[in-house]
């Protein structure tokens, strides 16, 4: 029972954190003075679930919280009381103190109670807001969940051990030396069970005892004691109320309200505890253990949430699986020559399905990056204020689907890098007018995918970095000498290094210098690579690249000479034979060609990649691949094109090393090896040019 | 050199009996891979050539659904390049690099001629022979019979190619 209980905690608390998500960002929509009522009701109806939840799963701290918050939201909805924009901000609050609240739930630790107290109050002084419009003042007693806590003065313990207690390696004399701790004990012991002595195990356990402590410590700390042998011992906590204490009243808080009816005097007995009381003693108890068992299981397996129609088509997938299989099987039992073309037929047709199934497997990994962007409206709308600026949070790609491990480790880095932004690169709306720009700042956060990578931008509009401010300090501390030639990439290169901050003054949002070496540490160790432009007065934008370890790409097969290349179909914009009229040269040499009043460079792969036996010498006579990459374009000049796939990245790098201007290899269906352009880097590659390509042709010449 | 000396005991083991070597052949000399080192043999196959690489990189194959670099042990110690024929064999080799990740190789060799055994003290550091004998990748030399065989460093022979990029791109 308890245990099965324990399976759905996981599905509560992420139930609970996105319900939060929900709050939170319907909450950021709502206009104050303007009440939406599609938003307020989804708002309420998170709320109310997270209610629902955590009163099932007996986290009352929580429900008690989210009542509060529901009717609130629920005089919203009614249209009872204006959508006011200080009632909006308490509410965003609050969201933060019961995610507190739940993570602490789910960890095992404990809420910062204060805060959460203090935000009770808060509420139900908004709440009372609107009742002091219609009758003046009234004060609000505010009614926290801790108020009507009696603490007794001690408690009465039956610990009644069942008979293969021993056995389980618990020792009840370890259990009443722990109670002895807590406080002053009175022990009675009840032999009346011990058989005779020809009957007797050793290792059984025949004694019970009726325990009394004198102290009036916390339920849970007795608690704590029993938690080990719950299961393998009948026993009933019971708190002893004080003198003319009014005994049916609720005892202790709610989170522990351990509802067990006290028995002041006479001596307890086990059957003098009412049966459904005493299994609410244990549930109470198991909960709260489970509670602390929750991290474990939160840290061993994390769930994924998966689109019903990927799923829908891994089963359709799997279904044409086993037809193909059928009739695989039915074509073996009596084979003959005549019926090979079938066979063959029927193995191709397993070869694909198995491929597709491996493909849609694989893409259940993939979640949107909306996961990681959904907080950052929040983070500036908080950061905003507080600094004082003025932001716009623009973003784009939230669609973006990136490996599950990605988005987990990505989170931290971006909010410390938009955080940056926010502080460092937007500047204050006064000095934003002066500068002729419009006084509020935009900070763009967009992700794509390219080349096989991941990017993500984090783009603002501000002053830029300072780069002889970044220098200066950087001598200063001896990472750079004065007179070293250092181009501005090297310079802004140097926020990297552990411990740099230039900022004059130590705010709470940033400038301890901690952070954008930690940041460029987690890229790296995800495999990617983190850049940085910036261009004075105009803004910056760091530009953080991962490498898609798991991903599957739509890819377009082309052939150079005998080599077959894949191209990333993202990064194609068309393809086309062109004309002699569409060439020119710049200085006779850099081959250009003219689309749609645009002049782009060709990019001959055969020279690029050193491939010889082309069989298209002159550019009219192949076909030139438009691809773009980085804002860029260019034609890949190429000799055919062979057809379009889906394809399994492996990586290059896992057995050899990272080659300039692919971004991996996959395998064809012939079981050869295809290798991966990463267009941008090849575009680097082609801009060098002539020396580094030139080298190795020479070689293998 | 006592860091080689390091070498050969760590790849040696702890077996009293004696390491196993495989020997194969190059160009009329025997080298040695340690046999616990050694995944598989295949025959030379198609590879898919990587642009720009240096010349003793053959290529990739598809070992299986991993990606592996095959590397010509004749262009990587300058010998004379021979042409690959159906005796060319691949000795696929598999062990932890320098910074603990597992990577496979492939080497390409004339023949797999045999397996040896020699114990730790048999083992004899390799001679200096100044820069133009590259001795690198060799961590010592044993004496088979008259016949002397020299024990490749598989480790170095991983890393090396990872230096290699390095280099190129600096």
């Amino acid at each position: 029972m308890s245990i099965d209980m324990a399976q759905f905690h996981q599905v509560f608390f992420e139930e609970s954190f996105e319900g939060l998500d929900v709050m939170e960002s319907g909450l950021l929509n709502m206009d104050p003075g303007k009440a939406d009522v599609e938003e307020i009701n989804a708002i309420f109806r998170a709320a109310h679930s997270i209610k629902g939840g955590s009163g099932t799963f007996g986290f009352m701290n929580v429900s008690d919280f989210t009542h509060v918050m529901e009717t609130l939201l629920d005089e919203m909805r009614d249209g009872r009381r204006q959508v006011a924009a200080d009632a909006v901000e308490v509410l965003l609050q609050s969201v933060d103190v019961l995610r507190e609240m739940l993570t602490a739930a789910r960890d095992g630790g404990s809420a910062d109670e204060t805060r959460a107290k203090t935000q009770y109050a808060e509420l139900q002084r908004v709440l009372a807001d609107k009742q002091a419009g219609d009758t003046e003042a009234e004060p609000v007693k505010p009614v926290s969940p801790e108020m009507h806590e009696v603490h007794p003065v001690g408690w009465k313990i039956v610990f009644r051990p069942h008979s293969h207690l021993m056995r389980t390696g618990n020792d009840p004399l370890r259990i009443i030396r722990e109670l002895a701790t807590l406080g002053e004990l009175t022990v009675n012991c009840d032999i009346s069970e011990l058989p005779a002595f020809e009957e007797f195990e050793p290792e059984d356990s025949y004694l019970s005892w009726d325990l009394r402590l004198q102290e009036s410590t916390d339920k849970s700390q007795i608690d704590e004691i029993f938690e080990w042998v719950e299961d393998d011992c009948d026993f009933a906590i019971v708190p002893v109320m004080p003198e003319g204490y009014d005994a049916t009243a609720t005892v202790s808080s709610p989170a522990a309200s351990a509802q067990v009816e006290p028995v002041a005097q006479g001596k307890p007995h086990l059957s003098e505890v009412p049966p459904p009381e005493e299994r609410r003693v244990t549930d109470e108890r198991r909960s709260e253990a489970e509670r602390r068992k929750a991290p474990v299981a939160a840290g061993g397996s994390s769930s994924i949430r998966v689109d019903i129609h990927k799923i829908d088509a891994l089963i359709n997938m799997v279904g044409e699986l086993v037809i193909t299989q059928s009739m695989l099987g039915m074509l073996g039992e009596d084979f003959e020559m005549s019926r090979v073309e079938r066979l063959r037929e029927g193995l191709t047709q397993l070869e694909r399905h198995t491929r597709e199934l491996q493909e849609s497997v694989m893409q259940i990994r993939m979640v949107p990056i909306s996961f990681s962007f959904s907080r950052f409206p929040r983070l500036v709308h908080d950061l905003s204020s507080k600094l004082n600026k003025k932001i716009d949070l623009k973003m784009s790609g939230e669609n973006t689907e990136v490996d599950k491990t990605v988005i987990e480790k990505i989170g931290d880095p971006l909010v410390h890098l938009v955080r940056n932004s926010l502080d460092h690169g937007i500047e204050k709306p006064e000095e934003r007018l002066a500068a002729g720009k419009p006084e509020t700042g935009t900070v763009r956060l967009s992700a794509s995918h390219r080349g096989g990578n991941i990017v993500i931008e984090i783009r603002d509009d501000g002053r830029g970095l300072p780069r002889d401010k970044i220098l200066k300090k950087a001598v200063e501390r001896g990472l750079v000498k004065a007179d070293d030639n250092l181009s501005d990439k090297d310079i802004y290169d140097l926020i990297f290094q552990p411990g740099f901050s230039t900022a004059e003054q130590v705010s709470d949002v940033s400038g301890r210098g901690v952070g954008m070496d930690v940041v460029r540490r987690n890229i790296n160790e995800l495999g990617g690579a983190i850049e940085i432009e910036s261009t004075p007065g105009k803004g910056s934008a760091i530009i953080i690249r991962l490498p898609l370890t798991l991903a599957i790409l739509d890819g377009q097969t082309i052939r150079i000479g005998a080599e077959t290349y894949i191209v990333p179909l993202v990064s194609i914009v068309e393809s086309i034979q062109i004309q002699e009229s569409m060439l020119n040269t710049v200085v006779g040499r850099g081959e250009t060609f003219t689309l749609r009043e645009e002049y782009l460079p060709v990019v001959r792969m055969h020279e690029v990649f050193g491939i010889e036996n082309h069989d298209a010498k002159r550019l009219t006579d192949g076909i030139l691949v438009v691809v773009e990459g980085e804002g860029r374009k260019c034609g890949l000049f190429v000799d055919d094109l062979l057809g379009q796939q889906q394809v399994v990245i492996k990586s290059l790098e896992a057995n050899y090393r990272k080659v300039e201007g692919l971004s991996g290899a996959t395998i064809l269906g012939d079981g050869s090896v295809a290798l991966i352009l990463d267009i941008p880097g090849l575009m680097r590659l082609a801009k060098q040019g002539g020396a580094r390509t030139r080298t190795p042709l020479a070689l293998t010449a | 050199m006592p860091e080689s000396a390091n070498n050969v005991k760590q790849i040696a083991g702890d077996d009293a009996s004696g390491t196993q070597y495989l020997t194969c052949l190059l160009a009329g000399e025997q080298y040695g891979l340690n046999i616990l080192q050694v995944q598989e043999i295949r025959g030379w196959e198609q590879v898919t050539r990587i642009p720009n690489s240096p010349p003793y990189i053959k290529g990739v194959i598809n070992l299986r659904g991993t990606i592996v670099p095959l590397l010509d042990l004749r262009l990587r110690f300058d010998l004379p390049a021979e042409p690959y024929s159906k005796e060319t064999v691949v000795i696929v080799v598999r062990a932890s690099d320098r910074k603990g990740n597992e990577r496979s190789l492939g080497l390409v060799v004339d023949a797999v001629s045999d397996v040896i055994v020699a114990r730790d003290e048999q083992v004899v550091c390799t001679p200096e022979f100044g820069a133009n004998v590259p001795t690198e990748n060799i961590i010592g030399l044993v004496s088979e019979g008259d016949e002397m065989v020299m024990l490749l460093d598989i480790v170095s022979l991983l890393e090396m190619d990872a230096d290699e990029a390095g280099g190129n791109r600096g």
